[in-house]
């Protein structure tokens, strides 16, 4: 278990690092959700009600974690790095879980400028959207991992990812809106920690048969 | 060390290797040779561990931390420098004073002025005498080498020679190359692909 630790530990920061170093996923993502709830300002109507606004602030989310997950595994893919983390006598599944902290880590950045900026567009962001974020958040980093280590052995992957992951997101676009504008957000939350649970365990699971050639 | 029965892989329709019977024994020297597309580097990678065959036998006795790979990518990280990049691989295999084992490498292998460079600015030869740090790290006991002597200038080939005289005894190679001559003398046994 402490092996695990390390190996996932040792992968995470470099991935940290190379982010730090070529600075083209953070950026991208933080320009485009900012973006998005610029152009959603101006497009909806004035008298529109906040259950919309918060609509459009989960379509931001989501949209900026699909940015993000295209970029996850661009380094593996370009220089077939996959290889050499294939060979290296880790677990398989510590690449995966790796791979997903720095996606939650970029996504958790996007956001940390995203809901400022939408409480300052639109409305102020409660508790239990935030909480809602933070759930939604782990069950994008896991399953979209997943899907991006997928695409990106696929020759068709700019496609194939937005087709893998949207579907798989809407239980989370549920879930969030849920949590964003119910009285009663608790339900909302358990059923996104449902979903991350469940997402999560079937992501670890098969992501070994997923880079094997 | 490998025995292959009946191994076949494809890829799609495509036949990339059909029924290849082998045995590679342990401290043997299995030079793989043909023309482009013959198959060498899927065998190779088979062995490695990183394509499935589509049916038949393969056995490695040498498990993932015992091998040592090298490819036609270097696998390396071009935003990292040499020294980070040996030491992700270091942590990952276990290298016991992993420190002291990167720094020997670096300096047998005439990069160590270059270590605190960023990978993408090293030149193709600096790159695949990293690559042969990266295989070479872990002490492998099995050595399945792609073309080792590609991108190399002649001091390159020199320090690989070198280097494979000196691992001769008491490891095993599978190594795939385009210049048999160059290895004969170390070679036990030979597998031509047509």
């Amino acid at each position: 278990m402490t092996r695990y630790v390390q190996d996932v530990a040792v992968l995470a920061r470099k991935d940290l690092v190379l982010e730090l170093r070529a600075r083209d996923t953070v950026p991208a993502m933080l320009l485009f959700v900012i973006a998005a709830l610029v152009v959603f300002h101006f497009a909806l109507p004035s008298d529109s009600s906040d259950l919309a606004a918060k609509g459009l602030l989960w379509v931001a989310i989501v949209f900026t974690a699909l940015l993000g997950l295209t970029r996850a595994f661009v380094a593996e893919r370009e220089q077939r790095l996959m290889d050499g983390l294939l060979l290296a006598p880790c677990d398989r599944s510590a690449i995966w879980l790796a791979k997903g902290i720095s996606v939650l880590a970029f996504l958790a950045l996007a956001e940390l400028v995203a809901l400022p900026a939408f409480a300052l567009f639109f409305s102020g962001v409660d508790g239990a959207t935030v909480a809602g974020v933070v759930l939604a958040d782990l069950g994008i980093a896991a399953v979209g991992t997943l899907l991006a280590a997928m695409a990106s052995v696929s020759r068709a992957r700019e496609l194939l990812l937005p087709l893998l992951f949207l579907p798989l997101a809407i239980p989370v676009i549920i879930g969030g809106v849920g949590a964003s504008v119910a009285d009663d957000p608790g339900r909302y939350l358990a059923f996104l920690a449902l979903y991350d649970l469940v997402f999560a365990i079937i992501s670890w699971a098969s992501f070994e048969y997923v880079v094997a050639e | 060390m490998i025995r292959a029965r009946t191994l076949s892989k494809r890829y799609g329709e495509k036949r990339v290797i059909e029924r290849l019977d082998f045995d590679l024994p342990r401290g043997g020297f299995l030079l793989v040779t043909g023309p482009n597309g013959s198959g060498k580097t899927t065998l190779l990678r088979m062995c490695a561990g990183l394509v499935v065959p589509t049916s038949g036998e393969l056995e490695v006795e040498a498990g993932r931390a015992r091998i040592g790979y090298l490819g036609h990518e270097p696998l390396v990280y071009r935003e990292l420098t040499a020294l980070e990049n040996l030491d992700l691989y270091g942590r990952l295999y276990r290298v016991p004073e992993r420190r002291e084992r990167i720094g020997m490498l670096l300096e047998r292998f005439g990069l160590w002025q270059a270590r605190n460079e960023r990978v993408s600015s090293l030149s193709r030869g600096m790159l695949q005498r990293l690559a042969l740090c990266r295989g070479l790290l872990h002490e492998p006991d099995l050595l399945v080498l792609d073309e080792p002597y590609s991108a190399l200038d002649e001091l390159g080939a020199e320090l690989l020679d070198r280097e494979l005289a000196e691992l001769r005894d008491g490891h095993t190679f599978l190594v795939a190359t385009h210049d048999p001559a160059r290895l004969e003398g170390l070679a036990s046994a030979r597998l031509a692909f047509a």
